[in-house]
């Protein structure tokens, strides 16, 4: 058991090879690499590694957690649903005629700071329910006509929301674009004064300057007999178009939040904002409910306590289980490499 | 008949219209065969040419003649006979088959009198075949197709008389003419340049899992399916056939390479007017070609003439049969007459249209009017090689893919690995995980579909209708619930597609191709003597190597040398043990010695022997003790008693005696038996050298005297007796019986001396030799009287003529005389084990390896092999069962079952004592008389020690009674051979060999390999699961059969323990982890499809999506299955009980796949929840998140991987990391262009903290159960091999940092 023969001694036969330099032998010629004798770590499971590994993503973790959870804790966040309240009560029978129908739709909701907020403040719409990752959705685009005025025809992959009656294409086409949220907000703060909201670089640098042209222009935009949602300023280019940037960014999930605004004052705790508000959008065909969310961030994103709780879990598991594993290698311990636990030392008498 | 045409005598029986002038024909012939045996005035005229005449009469004789051995096959084999006539053969055809016996003896050395094992191998070989061909009819369905397949083999050559093969020596033109003959290129490769692609292709879809692809790729092409881009899934089935074609190529040209070398090799042929050189290839049928000696045949020749005036060649069929003795083949006097004047042949040969058996040639030739019969004795087939006759010219009647040995050498059939057998099955589970998560998204698409059924014509994200461009109202993409259902079925069956892991079976493929390479580069498996390597021939069972069970072993040229070598001699009583060189005194001595070797210098032997110095002195005393006789009479005994023929070579012997020493002669001695030849040859190195051998007489060189004695007679060996008799005349006209036997056969018949020391001596002595595993033999004397030499001589002569039990009459003659000897000693001969056989067994039996030997040497010859292998130990009981009849051996058989049976349980545990067996359920099941347990006798370890004909009797018993289960011969004897240590079995023909095979692999589940050297191996090459072998002494025809091929039996030890080991831990692994990887990434997806309103939307980018099997994870799956090793080389060998490991289905088995489906649920969970929960309510876009799947899913996976490696090695580093690094760059690569909507996403990512800190989550949350899993097995239930492997890693650790430095935390 103890007397194995070292390892370097396989260079035998190599040098054996060199003495005899027949021209046609056939003999392999020896390589450590022919030989699977290339150097070589051979790691096991030795209870150092075991607890050493434990121990060491305890520590990496728990500190991670404490800092994630802090971080997400100092996000200020204000969500507020408004979809059944900006409603008229008389129509709240039948949402759905209320939205397409002409009426104004005008809606005012106050919100109330709960915590000092600090600029900039994110504002968003979440919208429920809305399945912008369905596969007939996610496809419904051209990203070659968004690009360039060029590739304004290829609009194949649009149906059912690609040419005109008469044939020109839609720019931009597919049902994405068709469905952009048009819903808008305005804030003021209770003394009357505006609280202006920044539409500027809300959308992924990248997609402005590559994915939607400088030069590509709307058109035949949301003229069909079915709105689907905002229209468009044919005079601005789709680059500049940030919202419809944001909302082609289909989201991952069919709960959603995308980025309406920037607020770019603090704002103090107990203040109260007063939002105006054109409840266009219809997500009352489909149950889907739509929020309003007011955010600061933290080096680690929005509000969520997950990261941070997890984090803090796995650490906390692994400490314990590095203690456990101290525990077992006391008590029970077993000498590593010892034949006698080898099956055929272990029970002689057979199965 | 014949007495019209006496030239033709020597076939004209052959061709006998039916059998019962045949049978005159065969008495008429005894008389002859007395000729050549012992009457010398009869003898004087037997010419030359006439010998070839006594020669086949032989045949017939010794056929009548052993009946002890064959004729008990006889009944069996007599309605087989019939059997035959009836089914294969048109009436007039009888004679046929009786030939066909003949002629199978006549493959045999026909020189020499035929033996009882050849023709009783014969005629087993024939009954074995009548056993499966009349399983053949009965279609048992239990019996695998090869089987039958092997057993065609036989049955095929039943000619189609009616479409006779034309050709015109000397005339290629016309004999080509007419009939589309192929020429004598030889192609094995498959394809051309041209046809590559388009044949390659269509074989490639022969594959269910390219079809499978296709299909994919299809539905992929249908509108409402299209869930890739329409190229991207073409790609995976694109990869598939672009690795496999490469592959096939690469095997095609080496195929070409080969084909080429040989098409190339160049013959003499007669172009027009004068033999000149000819590529091989360019040889056509009905060119007559000259073949000088030592050459290779380029196809099959009918012969023509050679350089012996008798128009004899010799050959040696080693390439085709592997039977490394020469055979005689014979030009027809007519030609031969013709070719050595010179004269130009033309004439016509009718012969059968190509057929592959080698046993049988029919044939004749018309030449100037005459028409004369051609068989097996005038053809020379392709492969064979010319030896010891200086030309012979043939004209080619099978050229190319015709000729036999292409017909032989079929592309060895792939098999299929055990393990991918299994793999089947948990791929049918997985199968039904696909349908099971696609059922759930149809119905969840059709729920959705019905819940929403007002809505859809607006839903934005879905609408159903067109608004526009004057199809108001057209549905866009919707085709009705039922249908919607049905197609987002078929989506799902797209996106989940790599949950069948077709994939895997290319890359279980590459990897073996890379396990073979290291096969074949493995030094430690490089034979010098012959050159040669390892070789891979199939690369579809590397795993099976490390499962074996069983091991079917051919003895000679696989265990053995095949070399004998005369070792030790007991001499009247006294131990002469030639091993041991001339003891230190190398001075005056040596002088003297080589004084007294003075006569041996004349001759020159292919194998010297060193004499033993005393023996010598005592041979070359003129004292005239009785030793000094004895030793004389022993080596006369050696020297006569046999049926070698010595072929002098050198000097024309025809001169006077040669006075000068310098001139020796070397002598060939040509023999059925190695064991006469070492004999022979040893008799030589005394001074007794036989150098001529006529039918009445020899000639012995006695230390330098000629001495001519006359053979009255002799009595062959046969097994019954298991001795040989010679009765010699000396030139002083006293009469010797000389005998040499088997000492059990022996010791009877010795005269009943008073004075027993000789004969206790010579017992003690053999009993040493035996022991040592040395073959002995007792060599007996008498002096015949002159009364009972008549006496004798008139009973032979009666007995040899004699029509009814003949050879029982033979047998009393012989008891006869062969009584009352005087002994004068015992030989021992060595039939050299090769290097490392005794370990190599002994290293297998320790791994749980059963090892058989099928042998087809006699019983005695097969145990002292047992014995000097360590096959059989002195502590091991032997159950001996070689009956001669169907009811001896079932008796046999019962008795020793019934007496073993009480012992079968004491016997297991030994056996798991000793091989750590796992109980296998079929043994249990098959042993319901082990529940019978008395206190009987403990005896040791079992072998069971079974012979042919016995084999034969079992075999068929159980296909006749197949209706009725009275006698399941077969099931006893399974369960005494499984139940026995050891099993050697002997006397078995090629075909019973296959059917042993067949009777373990048929009723175990147990790995099957086996080893041989031989063309008579090939059937148990081609029956076990896996066929090895040897490219030793003994021709290529083993080789071309066998799975995997080596230069020595010891390399045995090296391919399964260490090679076998490995790559059954790797491909088990690989299995297991590829089944995981794709099922994990496809439970991925379908838990977000669940999400997507079960729309078969993948957040995942199309290229990403088909790159994640083929590219970001599937080189380090195939670095790890060709290089991880768990263990080295060295722990494997020193611990050969490892190996259980692979029969215990250590590293796959079911209760692995379901650990593993497990892990794999929670490991997509984790992948799947962390990120939603992480992104729960945020601005996160689909393609973020599909970049964050596809990098944690590849990063999971790699670490899992890596957490499972055993070896780092730098290429390991760079396939793990290295493909992690590779999934970056092909995301930063695809989201670097602006066309896909994911344009820029991994670059917003990567800045974001988030991002990475999910992607560390999950891999620790992932992997976390995975690792406390294997920490715990680590530590309360450690498998052997990591016992090992501590051992290993922490003794060369310990070495690196000094004892105490790494000390273990206890």
């Amino acid at each position: 058991m103890n007397s194995n023969t070292p390892s370097s001694s396989a260079g035998g036969p190599g040098s054996a090879d060199a003495t005899a330099p027949r021209r046609n032998s056939k003999r392999p010629k020896y390589s450590r690499f022919t030989q699977q004798e290339l150097p070589a770590c051979k790691p096991i499971l030795t209870p150092k590694w075991v607890i050493s590994t434990f121990l060491l993503v305890s520590f990496i973790f728990i500190p991670i957690g404490i800092v994630s959870l802090f971080a997400s804790r100092d996000v200020v966040e204000i969500v507020h649903g408004y979809e059944t309240e900006c409603i008229p009560l008389n129509s709240r029978n039948d949402k759905v005629g209320f939205i397409q129908s002409d009426q104004d739709k005008t809606c005012i909701r106050t919100l109330t700071v709960p915590k000092d907020m600090s600029q900039p403040i994110y504002v968003y719409y979440q919208l429920d329910n809305f399945y912008q990752n369905h596969r007939r959705y996610v496809r419904s685009r051209s990203d070659q006509q968004l690009r360039s005025p060029g590739n304004a025809r290829e609009t194949g992959s649009c149906s059912p929301e690609d040419t005109t009656v008469s044939g020109t294409p839609i720019v931009p086409c597919g049902l994405i674009a068709w469905s952009l949220f048009n819903d808008t907000y305005h804030f003021t703060s209770n003394n009357g004064g505006q609280i202006p909201i920044n539409k500027r670089g809300i959308s992924w640098q990248s997609d402005r300057e590559r994915k939607f042209g400088r030069n590509v222009y709307p058109s035949n935009f949301q003229n069909g007999t079915l709105i689907g949602g905002a229209r468009l300023n044919e005079s601005i280019p789709l680059s500049e178009q940030e919202d419809l940037i944001v909302w082609m960014r289909t989201a991952a999930l069919p709960t959603f939040r995308k980025l309406y605004g920037k607020i770019e004052v603090n704002l103090r705790q107990g203040d109260v904002i007063n939002v105006t508000l054109q409840n266009n959008y219809n997500t009352y065909s489909f149950n889907g409910r739509k929020k309003l969310v007011l955010s600061t961030t933290s080096w680690l994103g929005g509000k969520n306590d997950f990261v941070g709780i997890a984090y803090l879990t796995v650490g906390g598991l692994c400490f314990f289980l590095a203690i456990v594993f101290v525990l077992i290698y006391l008590i029970k311990p077993r000498q590593l490499g010892d034949p006698s636990y080898l099956s055929w030392n272990r029970n002689p008498g057979g199965h | 008949m014949s007495s019209a045409k006496p030239l033709l005598s020597q076939s004209e029986h052959l061709s006998a219209p039916c059998p019962h002038p045949h049978h005159r024909q065969s008495s008429l012939s005894i008389t002859s065969l007395g000729g050549l045996c012992h009457t010398a005035s009869v003898s004087s005229s037997v010419t030359d040419e006439t010998q070839d005449n006594n020669l086949y009469d032989l045949k017939e004789e010794s056929e009548e003649d052993f009946d002890p051995v064959v004729g008990a096959v006889r009944p069996a084999f007599r309605p087989a006979r019939k059997q035959f006539l009836s089914a294969e053969l048109q009436p007039q055809c009888p004679p046929r088959v009786r030939k066909r016996l003949v002629s199978w003896g006549g493959v045999m050395d026909p020189w020499h009198n035929v033996k009882a094992l050849e023709i009783s191998g014969a005629s087993t070989r024939a009954s074995s075949s009548l056993v499966h061909e009349s399983l053949n009819k009965s279609q048992r369905p239990r019996r695998s197709e090869r089987f039958l397949q092997i057993s065609m083999q036989l049955e095929d050559n039943i000619a189609h008389h009616d479409n006779p093969r034309l050709i015109h020596i000397n005339d290629p033109k016309k004999t080509n003419d007419k009939f589309d003959f192929s020429g004598n290129e030889i192609r094995t490769s498959k394809y051309t340049f041209l046809n590559f692609l388009p044949k390659n292709l269509f074989i490639q879809f022969h594959r269910v899992a390219y079809l499978y692809f296709l299909a994919i790729a299809a539905l992929n092409q249908l509108p409402p399916l299209a869930v890739f881009g329409r190229t991207v899934s073409l790609f995976p089935l694109l990869f598939v056939l672009t690795v496999t074609a490469v592959k096939d190529g690469y095997e095609d040209w080496r195929r070409h390479r080969s084909d080429r070398n040989e098409n190339n090799r160049e013959s003499l042929v007669l172009q027009p007017d004068e033999f000149s050189l000819k590529r091989w290839k360019k040889i056509q049928a009905g060119e007559v070609v000259k073949i000088n000696s030592d050459e290779t045949m380029p196809c099959d020749m009918v012969l023509l003439g050679t350089s012996d005036p008798s128009g004899i060649a010799y050959i040696q069929t080693m390439n085709l049969d592997g039977e490394s003795n020469l055979k005689t083949r014979y030009a027809r006097q007519e030609t031969n007459k013709l070719v050595l004047e010179g004269t130009r042949i033309s004439g016509v040969i009718k012969c059968e249209q190509p057929n592959r058996n080698i046993y049988e040639f029919t044939a004749n030739m018309e030449l100037n009017g005459h028409r004369f019969p051609l068989s097996q004795s005038n053809i020379i087939l392709r492969g064979c090689q010319l030896k010891n006759t200086e030309w012979a010219i043939g004209v080619v009647v099978y050229a190319g893919q015709d000729t036999k040995a292409m017909l032989n050498s079929a592309m060895s059939s792939s098999k299929r690995s055990r393990l991918e057998t299994y793999m089947n099955r948990e791929t049918l589970w997985l199968s039904v995980f696909l349908l099971i998560m696609c059922l759930i998204v149809a119905t969840g698409m059709g729920l959705w579909l019905k819940r929403h059924e007002t809505q859809l014509d607006t839903l934005p994200f879905y609408r159903k209708l067109y608004f526009g461009q004057g199809k108001e109202g057209k549905k866009y993409k919707y085709y009705g619930i039922p249908m919607e259902t049905f197609f987002s079925f078929l989506s799902s069956i797209i996106v989940f597609q790599i949950m069948i892991p077709i994939s895997l079976y290319i890359t279980m493929e590459l990897v073996r191709l890379g396990q073979s390479y290291f096969m074949i580069g493995d030094m430690h498996m490089y034979d010098s003597n012959t050159n040669s390597r390892f070789q891979c021939r199939s690369l579809n069972i590397n795993e099976d190597l490390g499962q074996i069970r069983y091991v079917f072993s051919d003895k000679t040229g696989t265990l053995t040398e095949n070399k004998m070598e005369f070792r030790k001699a007991s001499i009247w009583g006294k131990n002469y043990d030639n091993t041991l060189p001339m003891a230190g005194s190398l001075g005056d001595t040596n002088v003297e010695v080589e004084d007294l070797m003075f006569g041996r210098r004349k001759w020159k032997l292919k194998s010297e022997i060193t004499p033993d110095f005393e023996l010598m002195k005592l041979m070359h005393k003129d004292l005239y003790g009785e030793e000094r006789i004895a030793a004389r009479d022993f080596f006369l005994a050696l020297a006569a008693c046999n049926t070698v023929i010595p072929i002098l070579t050198g000097c024309p012997s025809s001169g006077t005696d040669h006075t000068l020493d310098d001139i020796p002669i070397s002598i060939n001695y040509q023999g059925e038996s190695p064991d006469e030849q070492a004999l022979v040859a040893a008799a030589s190195a005394y001074g007794y050298t036989l150098f001529e051998r006529t039918s009445g007489h020899i000639v012995i060189d006695a230390n330098g005297e000629k001495l001519r004695l006359d053979v009255l007679g002799l009595h062959e060996f046969d097994s019954v007796r298991k001795r040989m008799s010679v009765i010699i005349r000396f030139p002083d006209d006293t009469v010797k019986v000389l005998v040499k036997g088997a000492d059990t056969s022996m010791f009877s018949i010795l005269k009943d001396n008073p004075d027993d020391h000789i004969r206790n001596a010579t017992l003690c002595h053999l009993n040493e030799y035996s022991s040592e595993g040395l073959r002995t033999l007792v060599v007996a004397s008498r002096d015949l009287t002159g009364e009972q030499l008549v006496e004798w001589q008139n009973m032979y002569e009666d007995a040899s003529t004699s029509l009814t039990d003949r050879s029982a009459k033979l047998r009393q003659t012989a008891a006869l005389i062969e009584c009352n000897l005087t002994l004068l000693g015992a030989t021992a001969i060595e039939d050299k084990l090769q290097e490392g056989v005794p370990e190599a067994i002994e290293s297998l039996r320790q791994a749980g390896i059963k090892v058989w030997v099928l042998t087809g040497d006699k019983q005695e010859t097969a145990i002292s092999i047992g014995l000097s292998c360590r096959l059989l130990t002195a502590d091991m009981h032997q159950i001996i069962i070689n009956g001669n009849s169907d009811e001896e051996c079932r008796k046999l058989l019962y008795d020793a079952k019934a007496k073993y049976s009480v012992n079968f349980d004491s016997c297991e545990e030994n056996a798991e004592i000793d091989y750590l067996e796992v109980p296998s359920k079929t043994k249990s099941s098959n042993l319901p008389e082990r529940a019978v347990k008395e206190d009987g006798p403990t005896f040791g370890p079992l072998a069971l020690i079974i012979d042919g004909s016995s084999l034969v009797y079992i075999l068929e018993k159980d296909l006749e009674s197949e209706a009725c289960i009275i006698s399941n011969f077969v099931l006893v004897l399974f369960d005494l051979a499984t139940s026995c240590k050891v099993v050697l079995c002997c006397r078995v023909a090629p075909l019973q060999k296959a059917g042993i095979v067949d009777m373990i692999k048929g009723r175990t589940d147990d790995m099957t390999l086996a080893i041989g050297d031989g063309a008579n191996d090939v059937s148990m090459i081609q029956m076990a699961d896996v066929g090895v072998g040897l490219s030793g002494q003994e021709g290529r025809q083993a080789v071309m059969a066998s799975d995997f091929a080596m230069g020595q039996f010891r390399f045995l030890k090296r391919l399964l323990l260490v090679h076998g080991h490995w790559n059954y831990q790797r491909i088990g692994y690989l299995v297991l982890y590829n089944f995981y990887r794709n099922a994990v990434f496809v439970l991925m997806l379908f838990w977000y499809i669940l999400c997507t309103a079960f729309s078969t939307t993948s957040a995942l980018t199309d290229l990403s999506s088909v790159f994640y099997s083929v590219l970001y994870t599937s080189v380090p799956t195939i670095v790890v299955g060709i290089l991880d090793k768990d263990l080295s080389h060295k722990t494997l060998l020193k611990y050969p009980k490892l190996y259980a490991a692979g029969h215990r289905q250590e590293s796959y088995n079911m209760s692995l796949f379901w650990i593993t489906m497990a892990d794999m649920l929670w490991q997509s969970l984790v992948l799947f929840y962390v990120p939603l929960f992480t992104y729960k309510e945020s601005t996160i876009d689909i393609w973020s998140m599909g970049s964050l799947w596809t990098i944690a899913v590849v990063i999971l996976v790699n670490i899992h991987l890596a957490m499972d490696i055993k070896r780092w090695v730098f290429i390991t580093h760079c396939a793990i990391w290295g493909s992690i690094i590779v999934t970056y760059g092909c995301m930063v690569v695809i989201d670097s262009i602006p066309v896909f909507p994911n344009y820029g996403t991994i670059y917003h990512l990567m800045k974001s903290p988030t991002y990475w800190l999910t992607i560390l989550l999950i891999t620790v949350i992932g992997l976390l159960p995975r690792f406390i899993f294997k920490v715990f097995h680590h530590i309360f239930w450690p498998s052997d091999i990591q016992i090992a492997r501590e051992a290993e890693v922490l003794r060369k650790r310990r070495r690196f940092f000094g004892s105490k430095k790494d000390r273990v935390l206890i």
